[in-house]
């Protein structure tokens, strides 16, 4: 038998090595039980083999962004970032990839401070249960062909649904920590993420429009195909991934809308009063609900896990194009980051409500009329006109609007 | 009953009294909060996805934090303990009893109660949207109507506030 | 237009990120003790005593005039004068510091002992590796510890070095020219007298042959 025939057979199923993987792991433990248990065991060991290696890789894609992230800012900064930690015990440096390693034992062995008066329970509890909706907004995304945890008829909603509940969390941790600075910081949090929640859903109503499914399988399946089918290159998917793609960068609290935990605005909002692990459990909420987002914009306008071309279909995995793309939002989030100066409250909210709400109801009415027009260069006329002309006008607009008013003081009676 | 759904109603219920009962009140807000999430895995569990992921959407993430800021913008200055039953407790459990009979006597005796506890097809997004725009229309046209008015409402009172020196 | 300058602030992010793989002159950074410190010729950190030649004690400059002892800030330098004299370079005999104290903990590095030093002596040096776990006087230097070469001062400050050099080396040359000229005259004085008869009475002392300080 030659090679190739001996690797036809693998590469025609490497897309699935992942799932058969798993298949055939709990063919092999099944077979240790005795049969009365089997059938509730496999049901167990699916469950978990599907969750284990997504708890693991997202846990551990964090660590990895976050050594790329000071990697990738220092360079942008004209200095090189961390490139001194390896390994424990080891003399090889690995261009500092130890380093999350260590900043992981720093933040574990810190003294954990809880203000006297603080909310014992709610200051415990609200960095804890911000990691639930976080690691639950992975369960809808489909990361391969046949690779979702779970298949939900109305997925797309369940994902915004989650990320609305991290609301209530961010001002449980504000408010816990009974300091004023806290709670105002919390205030402002929740404002920003109420704000740039409207324009993160409804720019991704056109995608919903074009597809007719809230299931993210079924959207990703009706970009199967190639670079030509990704919603990205229509005029309405360049817009919508730009605007959705601003507004996952006010949902993380991520640079340039991380007022919330500015360090020279508020010294870290709500996260004032947390110290050592709970911290760095609160930034690992943080970078998760990036990825989160991310796998989410990768999934709605991006293809999700297919190739760019259809002769690379199938023999590169699924998993492999995903976490590319994946990989390439996490550099865009890096890049965005270290160019672009913190935005004042007040800025933030007028981008919101004045700019970003009208630009993503222009969208959804773009992809309307693109399904009426059918595509084609009239398409792109008609529906990048609809969009760019008000997106002109708009801006135009805003910006000779803006007054100076004249300082009022009030004064408290 | 089978046991899933005796924990969701436990936890729902738990949630409803320690609502009512707990002495600082962003705590009985947040035990709410858990209430809502309990009525929403209750809808999921009878397979209504979307009213479930709906009523977190909104609950959780939109009503939840509208009572949080309504407390907090007015009752400055701390959350005051306040003693758990008045002088007229009493009457108020005559009238719960009473509602809460007649519900029950109500949905206990309806045809329409049958022993299935879960639903054999959960009804798919597209029906749902295809029935609020055919056969529930005007029920959807009010209610943006009513949401409209809402938020004209909400913006003469931020633009009075505003004008006013 | 709304945005072009966010574009081009991206633009140039990524021209620094690419950029700082393959231009020198995008990444500054030197990674410090594995490359030894790159510091500029006017970089100061410590004094140091200069002496000339091999021997520190013969060829130290300082003539313990206690200028700068008198001008440091903080009162970092202790001077002994010593009892005896030595000749400097010009062939002068001067007196020398027998103790010259700097406490390097309290050394706060302005520089201002240099400024003030007529003789050239007292420089400030490059060197800030001096870390000790010695607190209770490992970082008191003496006389021995600080004095340094002249070569030393040529390779930390060269120009200043240079100058200070080229103007002593004219100093001395014309120092040298003048003694020469000075011990003619002298001998020729000598002689004129020696041939002299003894009868006439000796010419008065001339005040215009009296010795100026170069």
């Amino acid at each position: 038998m030659s090679l190739t025939s001996l690797a036809a057979p693998i590469l025609a199923n490497a897309d699935q090595f992942l799932v058969d993987g798993k298949h055939a792991v709990i063919a092999w433990l099944v077979h240790f039980l005795p049969v009365a248990w089997q059938d509730v065991i496999t049901g167990g060991l699916s469950i978990l083999l599907t969750i284990a290696p997504i708890t693991i890789g997202f846990a551990t894609l964090f660590a990895l962004s976050t050594w790329l992230e000071r990697k990738g800012l220092g360079r942008i900064q004209n200095r090189m970032g961390p490139n001194r930690v390896g390994l424990p015990f080891l003399p090889w440096k690995l261009y500092g990839l130890g380093q999350p390693m260590a900043d992981g034992i720093k933040m574990l062995i810190k003294e954990d401070i809880v203000p006297r008066n603080a909310d014992k329970v709610l200051h415990f509890i609200a960095p804890v249960a911000l990691l639930v909706p976080a690691f639950l907004a992975f369960s809808v995304i489909p990361y391969g062909d046949g690779m979702v945890p779970i298949n939900l008829d109305a997925g797309l909603l369940f994902f915004f649904a989650i990320g609305a509940s991290t609301e209530l969390l961010v001002f449980c941790a504000g408010w816990a920590s009974r300091n004023k600075y806290a709670l105002l910081g919390s205030m402002r949090a929740i404002a920003q993420m109420i704000s740039y929640e409207l324009p993160l859903i409804i720019s991704t109503f056109s995608v919903i429009m074009a597809v007719g499914s809230l299931s993210l399988v079924a959207i990703v399946d009706a970009q199967a195909g190639g670079l030509a089918h990704w919603h990205v290159f229509t005029p309405w998917g360049i817009a919508g991934f730009i605007l959705f793609f601003i507004a996952s960068l006010a949902e993380a609290n991520r640079s340039p809308f991380d007022i919330p935990e500015g360090e020279s605005e508020i010294i870290a909002g709500h996260l004032i009063e947390y110290s050592g692990f709970k911290y760095a459990l609160f930034f690992m909420a943080e970078y998760l609900g990036m990825f989160a987002m991310g796998g989410l914009a990768i999934s709605l306008f991006l293809g999700g896990y297919h190739a760019p071309f259809a002769f690379l279909e199938g023999w590169v995995p699924g998993l492999v194009w995903f976490v590319g793309k994946l990989l390439v939002m996490i550099a865009m989030f890096i890049w965005v980051r270290g160019t672009m100066p913190r935005l004042r409250m007040d800025q933030l909210m007028n981008f919101a409500w004045k700019f970003m709400l009208p630009m993503s109801l222009l969208v959804v009415v773009a992809a309307g009329l693109w399904r009426f027009v059918g595509g084609g260069w009239v398409g792109w006329l008609i529906c990048g006109g609809l969009i760019v002309a008000p997106y002109l006008a708009l801006s135009r607009g805003l910006f000779k609007a803006r007054h100076w008013a004249k300082r009022e003081y009030r004064y408290a009676d | 009953m089978s046991f899933p759904l005796f924990i969701l109603g436990v936890l729902t219920v738990a949630g409803a009294v320690a609502a009512m009962t707990l002495r600082n009140l962003i705590h009985c807000v947040l035990s709410l909060a858990v209430s809502f999430v309990g009525v929403a895995m209750l809808f999921l569990r009878l397979g209504a996805e979307f009213v479930g992921f709906a009523q977190i959407l909104v609950y959780v993430g939109a009503v939840a934090i509208l009572i949080v800021f309504a407390i907090l913008l007015t009752r400055s200055g701390g959350v005051e303990p306040k003693p758990f039953l008045n002088s007229q407790w009493w009457i108020g459990l005559a009238i719960a009893i009473a509602v809460f009979g007649s519900l029950a006597v109500a949905i206990v005796g309806s045809k329409d109660l049958t022993s299935v506890a879960l639903a054999e097809k959960t009804a798919p997004v597209k029906q749902i949207g295809i029935e609020l725009m055919t056969r529930y229309v005007l029920p959807l046209e009010v209610i943006g109507l009513l949401l409209t008015a809402a938020m004209l409402g909400a913006v003469i009172i931020a633009w009075q506030e505003g004008d006013r020196k | 237009m709304l945005g072009t300058g966010l574009i081009k602030g991206m633009g140039e992010t990524a021209r620094n990120f690419f950029g700082s793989y393959v231009d020198k002159d995008r990444l500054p950074t030197q990674e410090y003790p594995e490359v030894p410190a790159q510091l500029k010729e006017n970089t100061r950190q410590f004094p140091i005593l200069v002496f000339d030649g091999e021997d520190p004690d013969k060829g130290l400059r300082c003539v313990s005039c206690q200028i700068c002892e008198k001008e440091c800030p903080p009162k970092c330098i202790y001077i002994v004068k010593s009892k005896d004299k030595k000749p400097d370079f010009l062939g002068k005999p001067q007196i020398y510091p027998a103790t010259f104290d700097i406490d390097l903990s309290v050394c706060m590095s302005c520089g201002i002992c240099a400024e003030v030093c007529p003789f050239e002596a007292i420089f400030m040096d490059t060197e800030f590796e001096i870390a000790t776990a010695d607190r209770f006087g490992g970082l008191l230097a003496n006389r021995e510890q600080l004095a340094k070469p002249n070569s030393h001062l040529q390779k930390i400050h060269p120009t200043m070095a240079k100058e200070i050099d080229d103007r002593r080396a004219d100093a001395s040359v014309k120092a040298a020219a003048k003694a020469k000229a000075d011990a003619e005259s002298k001998a020729k004085a000598a002689a004129a007298e020696a041939a002299k008869p003894k009868s006439e009475p000796p010419p008065p002392t001339p005040a215009s042959t009296a010795p100026v300080a170069s």
